[in-house]
């Protein structure tokens, strides 16, 4: 039972760094929290309640919030923690492998700070439930395009050990990263990890994408979550851009405890793409003056054109937005707005959370200060990140990968299926691994219904197939195959399809990560797009 | 309040469920779609009554349904609920099927105790009382495996994540007994309640789609309700849903809490 309930990156236990052997890893019983929401609590109750904080000094101040993070056992290594950026630099040069792994890990907090102080242009960070990876994805594009050189980590490595990790693999042996002064980190964190970061990071720019229901066995409630982002930055004292999803209400909420820092909006400006009323899924119903929303346009789960008519709070007008969204297939074209200046876009992506991934983007490259052109160059030509709609040549078929990890993105992945036509396969995977959700729960708050009356050859797999053709079979759906074998059931598919037709494969996250290996091992070529990075 | 029936067949029930809109974070909707999904295979018709906050309930029901929520959420329906409560007691007096999940079964019980010592009122329609887990107590959260002593109820499998911890009181009886997973409060094996039709359980999952012989037993009971103790329904074996109860069930065997 004692398992550890935080994600792991990619399941990396251990890394070959030396300063990756962070206390929090292998020996989870008894150090890891219970939850992060819980655990952010108890470290923003232990930092709250020290008045003699020095928030002027960043180092110390982020070193003791991860020390309050590691418990009781780290508590003897506070001294040390006095001088933690002499520490970091005698770690460096020693060459860590000689020191204890809980030591290294001890010291970690300084490290990502003294290498986050280090890059000339600062820091971007993205958080929300949804579109992390792909965002972050487009706005180091961007970056690069306009000449920078972003510090970017890779997608599943959003927690503090993968983005020490990153940072790590960038700096010499005297924790100098050469180079720096060019250097802009654009750096995607979950959203339980991002306020226990925040202090060390120090972003020039926070982006907030959305807040859905998503594991509610890992993060507690939907609530906690908006709320350690909000306590976080309530006790950060230092500069930072807020780009905000102002559809979303609960990061548009973000804005009103923050009115000193400089925040820009984005959102979608198209009631024709709309639903017709609320999801099933959507998170967000109360104002925080205890009233209704009530939305003149729903784009997707409690996501929209929102108002309170009890407190007089609405959606703020977004700085960055959508207008004239039309989707297609494989791709989408609309007006980016930035700032009053229209573009023409077309991005390699289908469905209207691409719309928003690309919006949130363009809002932070803006925050950011990058040229516009850099940031339509991105869109138009960063095509997919890793396993998110990235697109296969194997044996004749085009096999598309849509990740789906909770309800609202499994519900925008079967809006963007509706728009198939009915003789695609379509391969759907289900596991219920610690990143991919224990709990298979959620796939009753999708609303597989949609596909309903809908002729696609529909093949089950993954380590819960049968709970996922259970669930199909309720909407309606019946599974030509349920089989649990993943390259069983991708043979099968192959199989199933005539050359020239099309594979749409909707996996959760582990089970992405399994069938995009085989997909790149078969097909031997790159994708269609290579993730850049 | 909304309605929606489907006509046509020669028997129907009367759904109703409470607060879909809020008591509804952990898929539990899934319980209702089960439902209909199985009324359609047996030929009964479900009328669905939502009944949201400020809304008076209908004069009849032959199954309830409610769900769990958010703790902010639980709160606000609270008052709302406690105002409903005489007419849910008379409800499952006169053998009213029910199924109250999680947050919906602590609200069905005496009361809440927060971990500052106030008591929420329930609906007292259990015998049971909750208390908030002591600081420092974590959440049970898990794969649970449980066995009813119901009659054709059996093996049970689902999901528990709650923080709360329930005790039943004397007039209480067990729905279910914990093979792996925690129940009630992780402690004495107990799991949900029943009284009479009406049944609070902590399992998610959902769990009516993947517990058929559940789902079969509250539909047969709203069945009674409606046409008295005569009416019957054709034993169908559901093999997706035979499935999937044996695929979470080797999972909690593997991975669920061990109850010794």
């Amino acid at each position: 039972m004692a398992r550890c309930r935080m994600k792991h990156e990619n399941g990396e236990r251990r890394s070959r760094s030396p300063f990756l052997y962070l206390p929090a890893l292998p020996p989870c019983e008894g150090l890891c929290p219970q939850t992060p929401s819980e655990e952010m609590e108890r470290i923003g109750q232990q930092v709250a309640a020290r008045p003699d904080r020095d928030l002027g000094s960043p180092v110390s101040w982020s070193y003791e919030v991860m020390m309050a993070g590691v418990g009781i056992r780290a508590r003897g290594a506070l001294l040390l923690g006095r001088g933690a950026g002499e520490a970091v630099r005698r770690l460096g040069r020693g060459g860590g492998t000689a020191l204890p792994g809980l030591v290294a890990g001890r010291l970690a907090p300084g490290l990502l700070e003294a290498c986050a102080a280090q890059l000339g242009h600062g820091l971007i960070t993205v958080t929300g439930t949804n579109g992390k990876t792909t965002t972050s994805h487009l706005i180091s594009a961007a970056a690069r395009i306009a000449g920078l050189h972003p510090l970017h980590n890779r997608s599943g490595s959003n927690l503090e050990r993968g983005v020490i990790s990153t940072f790590v693999g960038e700096v010499d042996g005297t924790g100098t990263m050469p180079g720096a002064a060019d250097r802009l980190g654009v750096i995607e964190l979950d959203e339980a990890v991002w306020p226990l970061l925040l202090p060390s990071l120090r972003p020039r720019v926070a982006v907030f994408l959305n807040l859905f229901r998503d594991q509610l066995d890992r993060y507690g409630e939907v609530d906690s979550v908006a709320e350690g982002w909000q306590r976080a930055l309530a006790a950060y004292p230092f500069r930072t851009t807020l780009v905000l999803n102002v559809d979303d209400p609960s990061v548009a909420a973000l804005a009103d405890g923050n009115a000193a820092r400089e925040v820009i909006g984005f959102g979608v400006e198209d009631v024709a793409i709309a639903l017709d009323g609320a999801e099933h899924a959507s998170d967000a119903r109360f104002c925080v003056c205890g009233a209704t929303y009530r939305y003149d346009a729903v784009y997707m789960g409690h996501v929209g054109i929102w108002r309170c008519d009890a407190c007089g709070r609405s959606r703020p007008t977004p700085v960055v937005s959508a207008r004239n969204i039309r989707l297609g297939t494989d791709s989408t074209t609309f007006e980016l707005v930035v700032a009053r200046e229209v573009t023409e876009v077309t991005i390699p992506l289908a469905g209207l959370y691409s719309v928003y991934n690309a919006l949130a983007a363009a809002a932070g490259a803006h925050a950011l200060g990058l040229p516009l052109e850099a940031t339509t160059r991105a869109l138009a030509e960063s095509g997919p990140a890793f396993g998110r709609q990235e697109r296969f040549a194997l044996d004749g078929r085009m096999v598309r990968v849509l990740l789906a990890k909770n309800p609202t993105g499994l519900n925008e992945v079967i809006r963007t299926l509706l728009a198939l036509p009915d003789d695609a396969t379509l391969l759907a995977l289900l596991n219920d691994g610690i990143q991919d959700g224990q709990d298979v729960s959620w796939i009753y708050d999708a609303d597989l219904e949609r596909l309903s009356g809908r002729e696609f050859r529909l093949i089950v797999s993954g380590d819960r197939a049968d709970d996922l053709a259970l669930r199909c079979a309720v909407a309606g759906l019946e599974p030509r195959m349920v089989e649990r074998d993943i390259a069983f059931a991708l043979n099968a598919a192959i199989a199933a399809t005539p050359v020239g037709g099309r594979i749409e494969i909707v996996a959760t996250y582990t089970a992405m990560i399994a069938i995009r290996g085989m997909l790149a091992t078969r097909t031997g070529a790159q994708p269609y797009w290579e993730s850049t990075e | 309040m909304t309605s929606v029936a489907s006509s046509g067949a020669a028997r129907s029930i009367r759904v109703v469920t409470l607060y879909p809109e809020v008591m509804d974070v952990y898929a539990d909707r899934g319980n209702l779609l089960a439902v209909q999904a199985r009324c359609r295979v047996l030929g009964v018709g479900v009328e669905v009554i939502a009944v949201g906050m400020g809304d008076a309930l209908p004069s009849e029901a032959d199954l309830v349904l409610i769900g769990g929520g958010q703790d902010r959420e639980q709160r606000r329906i609270a008052p709302d609920l406690a105002a409903k409560g005489s007419a849910l007691r008379a409800w499952a007096d006169s053998y009213t099927a029910m199924l109250a999940v999680c947050g919906g079964f602590q609200l069905f019980g005496n009361f809440y105790r927060t971990g500052a010592g106030e008591e929420l009122p329930g609906v007292g329609l259990f015998d049971v009382t909750t208390v908030a887990p002591a600081p420092g107590m974590p959440r049970c959260i898990g794969d649970m495996l449980a066995q009813s002593d119901l009659a054709g109820v059996g093996e049970l499998v689902g999901f528990e994540n709650h923080g709360g911890r329930t005790y039943l009181g004397p007039r209480a009886l067990a729905f279910a007994w914990v093979r792996h997973g925690f129940g009630n409060n992780g402690d004495d094996g107990t799991e949900g309640a029943v009284y009479r039709e009406a049944i609070g359980t902590y399992l998610h999952g959902s769990v009516l789609p993947k517990n058929p012989a559940l789902l079969d037993r509250l539909i047969l009971a709203a069945l009674r309700h409606r046409y008295g103790a005569e009416a019957s329904i054709e034993a169908t074996r559901d093999e997706y849903a035979e499935r999937a109860h044996r695929a979470a069930a080797d999972v909690a065997r593997k991975r669920g809490r061990a109850n010794s």
